[in-house]
């Protein structure tokens, strides 16, 4: 037992892997099998991963469930792992929609069964490794390694332009990764000039002795680090203009990849931005402040409208992606306390909903293989089960009170509002454009969201029956209710009382905001200098921003 | 006596070598078997000799310092052994299969080893051009050993051409310098270049050192003395092919490494070639990567990514000149690299052969592979994602490996090259995986089922490709002892 509680977070990463392993050596034709076992698998790997919740002590904050071993000693890489409260919620997120997406699978995938289970669990691996990790070496490995199983789950289970699709996700990603490393590395070689140490990947450490330093160098240094990780974490958000791998991808991955991606994967992205950037470059941070917000708000109402004019069922949902991730940004880069909790609040909610809605997405499809929103129209009378529970997700991706994407989206505004008014660009003619202005965009984004969703919910639930096709479709059968009862069952605790999420949240990010607060002194990062600085820097593209202005 | 027992990693394969050619003489039936027996007997032996004094970290120069046994020699003499070891393994069937068994490519293979081990072991520009005189002599008719088929041989002759010019250039380079320094080794011509510091190079040592340079840049194909690689590549068998991509690539650069390190360190001198190396480590990544997205025969393709992997090896070299880590990092890399791309030109050359006229040799061949054969079809993608760099792999480690080195030594710009090129990289790699995983098969008979020497020569190269990725403690601790 103390052994298991020691080693919980390598048991709980490792867990898939080993299930993978082992299937390797069932012969493929046993399908049940196969099916079966990975189902246990990702279910066990779900129970042990619950225990967390409930030993994590969120009043002690900072990391939890350590474990350290050496691995490269002469490069200064460790296996260390650790938990805070962010990273476990998004470890639970993980093994819950691992299970989610295996049940989904069942009756979708009937070609190739053992490789498709065999790349889900190492693909559960991969992404549980890159919350846990505290070593800055070990998280990009899990990163990239994490690449493979869905590069291969988009390109051989996809839809018909699966190969395009699964390149250009695995080249973006590895683009915006590569330049990440050379970020990492900038760090690794700084951090024993200013220590006097010898060189380390170890995250908290990073953070530590990187995080306030404010010397005219590091600053500039700082800003270049920031930029090199944002094209990695921008990319995987998406955060627009990186976002366009994003709808070929969702669109052509099966469903379970298309959960799994817009559950997890892109909460990698926001998860990057909180871990690395904000505290060990809060300096930069401030100073990029106000593209970061302008490139948030963007994909706010981007996403939104051009979710709106979609004909693709799936594809609406995609880009609705870009819109809610578009929400969590906002969030994090109000740079307080209520904005922070709130984006991070939002990724769970995202994966929660968003995951849902691309079961739901996967359900009808396998009925009638066909996307198109306008086949549809009138399913709420064949399919009352199907049609309920497609409005309960619908209201939670809106944000609904007493549903979870509304305790999400309120807590964001929130820390949007007091967003300081200095943090803005002087735009010519309309004058200087910033401060409550950023969550203005955020109040239209809410409710384009809840045009476009709507919208979709009457054109294919409501109104006459009047495709034959849909006239005998069959309703969800038990598994399948089952595999979204507990989203629902998720949505509607985290909606009424979201208290333990937020208590587990609390400690983290008040020491995250407290380090951003401590670095907002230095010269460069006061309010009106910044803003000085960014609209002197950035003139000419201060006329775009204002173009794409919605 | 305790002279030649330090020569022993040096006479091994030579003595392996005439073995062979006795056995051809002697046995003509089995030849193929029994001198590929003995070459493995003979290279294992040589591993053992080579290991002994490498962990004691002994040193010893021979013959009035011609040759010089230290832990450098003795590192790279492993990473030979390991190319010719997997090479001569995936060959005893090749060479039955295209109607070619004749023993004596396997002295050929011993000698070329021999070559190469006195490359690396000497810091006397004699001995240096007399290895890679050995080592070429033998890959030239190496290249032409299918000699009844056309392309083999159109390729041989160029190879031989080409070769016979580069170096040429090695030679004349080697002339200027000795005579302005009146000193053949590389210590001498130090120490006269750090007499005469602080005035203007003569122009005859720049001159001279670029002509050497040249020479060796034809051998490592960097752009743009790259263009006999891929014919050369394409015309030989395909296990030939992964010998001189490894092989020659790790012997040139240990010399490389030798001349720059001990011959030209001197800081004026260093500058001068340093920018130049760097000019030209950008254009090989970048033009070897994007010439390689067009090739659909998979030799060229990964001779176009063996170029572009010289590229690589030359930031090492750059960016370790200025921190003094460039044979640790190099060693690091060849050794990742001669396991990746040896066991892909394997993979190629068993899924090649399967079809008539070449035809396997297109990338097309690869198609459906994971279904006919999936242990093969993993091998192949564990080898594709080691060179795109994806951990964990090996190709990773070595890839951060050097680009960590380009930082240190503060070229961010070069990193930032080498790392974008190597997404470029991505996509011909995935290429190879998409027709073996996401397309069905196509009309050309599977590969034959593997023979037990091919089985353990592709077994072995991508566990070690995993394995080094998952724990290169071992292999960096090495490589960090050559600092």
């Amino acid at each position: 037992m103390d052994w298991y509680l020691h080693n919980i977070l390598t048991i709980v990463t490792f867990l898939p892997l080993l299930g993978a392993l082992a299937l390797l050596l069932v012969n493929k034709e046993n399908k049940r099998l196969i099916i079966q076992g990975a189902t246990w698998i990702a279910f066990a790997d779900f129970l042990l991963s619950v225990p967390l919740f409930f030993m994590y002590n969120a009043e002690q904050g900072g990391f939890q469930f350590e474990v350290r071993a050496s691995w490269i000693p002469s490069l200064g890489v460790q296996y260390y792992v650790g938990l805070d409260g962010i990273s476990l919620l998004l470890l639970l997120l993980t093994t819950f929609l691992g299970v989610i997406s295996i049940l989904s699978s069942w009756t979708a995938i009937t070609e190739r069964v053992k490789e498709y289970y065999i790349f889900m669990l190492l693909l559960q691996t991969g992404m549980m490794g890159v919350f846990i990790s505290l070593d800055f070496f070990l998280f990009y490995i899990f990163w990239e390694a994490m690449l493979v199983p869905m590069y291969f789950l988009i390109g051989i289970w996809g839809g018909p332009r699966k190969l395009y699709a699964a390149i250009k996700f695995f080249l973006y990603t590895l683009l915006g990764s590569v330049l990440m490393l050379l970020g990492i590395l900038a760090m690794y070689f700084y951090y024993p000039k200013v220590s006097g140490g010898a060189v380390t990947f170890d995250i908290p450490e990073l953070i530590r002795v990187l995080g306030p330093l404010t010397d005219p160098y590091w600053f500039e240094m700082s800003r270049w680090i920031f930029l090199a990780f944002f094209v990695g974490f921008a990319i995987k958000v998406p955060m627009v203009p990186f976002h366009t791998w994003l709808p070929d991808a969702h669109v052509e991955a099966p469903t379970a990849g298309s959960v799994i991606l817009a559950g997890v994967l892109l909460k990698m992205g926001t998860y990057g931005f909180v871990r690395f950037s904000l505290p060990m470059l809060p300096q930069a941070t401030r100073y990029y402040l106000p593209w970061m917000l302008a490139l948030s708000v963007i994909g706010i109402v981007y996403g939104a409208l051009v979710a709106m004019v979609q004909k693709d069922w799936k594809k609406l949902v995609a880009y609705s992606s870009v819109s809610h991730l578009g929400f969590c940004m906002l969030g994090i880069f109000a740079l307080n306390q209520a904005g922070l909790n709130g984006g991070i609040l939002q990724m769970i909610n995202h994966g929660l909903s968003t995951g849902a809605l691309f079961l739901i997405v996967g359900l009808i499809y396998e009925r009638r293989h066909t996307r198109m929103i306008a086949e549809y129209g009138g399913l709420s009378k064949v399919m009352p089960v199907f049609a309920t529970m497609f409005m309960i997700v619908t209201m939670s991706s809106i944000g609904l009170p007493t549903l979870n994407g509304f305790i999400g989206e309120f807590t964001i505004l929130m820390g949007a509002f007091t967003i300081p008014s200095g943090y803005g660009f002087q735009v010519p003619v309309i004058g200087f454009v910033g401060g409550k202005f950023w969550a203005v965009c955020g109040v239209l984004g809410i409710v384009l969201g809840a045009a476009y969703m709507l919208w979709l919910y009457q054109r294919t639930m409501f109104g006459k029956l009047d495709n034959p096709e849909n006239a005998h479709l069959k309703d969800l059968d038990f598994r399948e209710v089952m595999t979204l009862v507990p989203i629902v069952a998720l949505c509607f605790w985290i909606g009424i009382y979201p208290k333990p999420l937020f208590r587990i949240l609390e400690r983290p990010v008040a020491e995250l905001a407290q380090r951003l607060e401590g670095t907002a002194s230095a010269p460069v990062a006061q309010d009106g200098a910044a803003a000085q600085g960014i609209g002197d820097a950035a003139a000419v593209p201060a006329g775009t921003i204002a173009d794409a202005r919605p | 006596m305790s002279d030649l027992a330090a020569l022993l990693p040096l006479l091994m394969p030579v003595i392996g070598g005439l073995g062979v050619l006795l056995v051809v003489a002697i046995e003509r039936g089995r030849a193929v078997r029994l001198s590929a027996g003995l070459a493995l007997v003979m290279l294992a032996f040589s591993a053992v000799v080579t290991w002994v004094p490498l962990s004691r970290g002994d040193s010893r120069a021979l013959f009035d310092g011609a040759l010089l046994i230290d832990t450098q020699a003795l590192a790279f003499q492993m990473v030979f052994l390991l190319v010719a070891a997997l090479t001569v393994m995936m060959s005893i069937r090749h060479l039955e299969a295209i109607g070619a068994p004749r023993g004596e490519y396997f002295a050929l293979i011993l000698f070329a080893v021999s070559g190469m081990t006195m490359m690396a072991g000497s810091e006397n520009l004699l001995t240096i051009f007399l290895g890679l005189e050995i080592l070429s002599v033998c890959l030239y008719v190496l290249a032409g050993f299918d000699r009844d088929r056309e392309i083999p041989v159109e390729g041989a002759l160029k190879y031989f051409l080409l070769g016979a010019f580069a170096t040429g250039f090695v030679l004349y380079g080697i002339a200027l310098l000795y005579g302005v320094t009146g000193r053949i080794d590389l210590r001498g011509i130090a120490s006269h270049l750090q007499s005469a510091a602080g005035g203007p190079p003569d122009p005859l040592i720049v001159v001279g050192a670029a002509l050497l340079l040249i020479g060796l840049a034809f051998k490592i194909a960097a752009v743009p003395f790259h263009f006999w690689a891929p014919d050369v590549y394409q015309g030989s068998m395909a296990p030939v092919a992964g010998f001189m991509a490894a092989g020659t690539k790790a012997a040139a650069f240990a010399a490389l490494l030798r001349i720059l390190g001990v011959g030209l360190s001197s800081p004026g001198v260093q500058e001068e070639w340093s920018s130049v190396l760097e000019v030209l480590a950008i254009m090989t990544m970048i033009f070897g990567n994007l010439v390689a997205l067009a090739q659909q025969n998979i030799k060229r393709m990964l001779a176009y990514s063996s170029i572009a992997n010289a590229g690589y090896l030359l930031v090492a070299v750059v960016a370790g000149a200025r921190t003094g880590q460039a044979t640790s990092i190099a060693l690091f890399y060849l050794t990742a690299y001669t396991l990746m791309t040896v066991g892909a030109f394997a993979v190629a050359a068993l899924v090649g052969r399967a079809a008539e006229d070449g035809e396997g040799y297109q990338l097309a061949a690869f198609a459906g592979l994971s279904k006919r054969r999936p242990a093969l079809a993993a091998a192949m993608a564990v080898f594709m994602l080691s060179l795109t760099g994806i951990p964990p792999t090996a190709g990773f480690m070595g890839k951060f490996y050097i680009f960590k080195g380009a930082v240190d030594a503060d070229l961010y710009g070069l990193a930032a090259v080498g790392l974008l090129a190597s997404v470029i990289g991505a996509f011909y790699y995935l290429r190879v995986i998409v027709q073996m995983y996401l397309r069905e098969p196509g009309g050309n008979a599977a590969p034959a089922p593997l023979s037990a020497p091919e089985w353990v020569a592709v077994a072995s190269a991508a566990a070690g490709t995993l394995w080094i990725g998952l724990f290169p403690s071992q292999l960096l601790s090495l490589a960090q002892r050559l600092l």
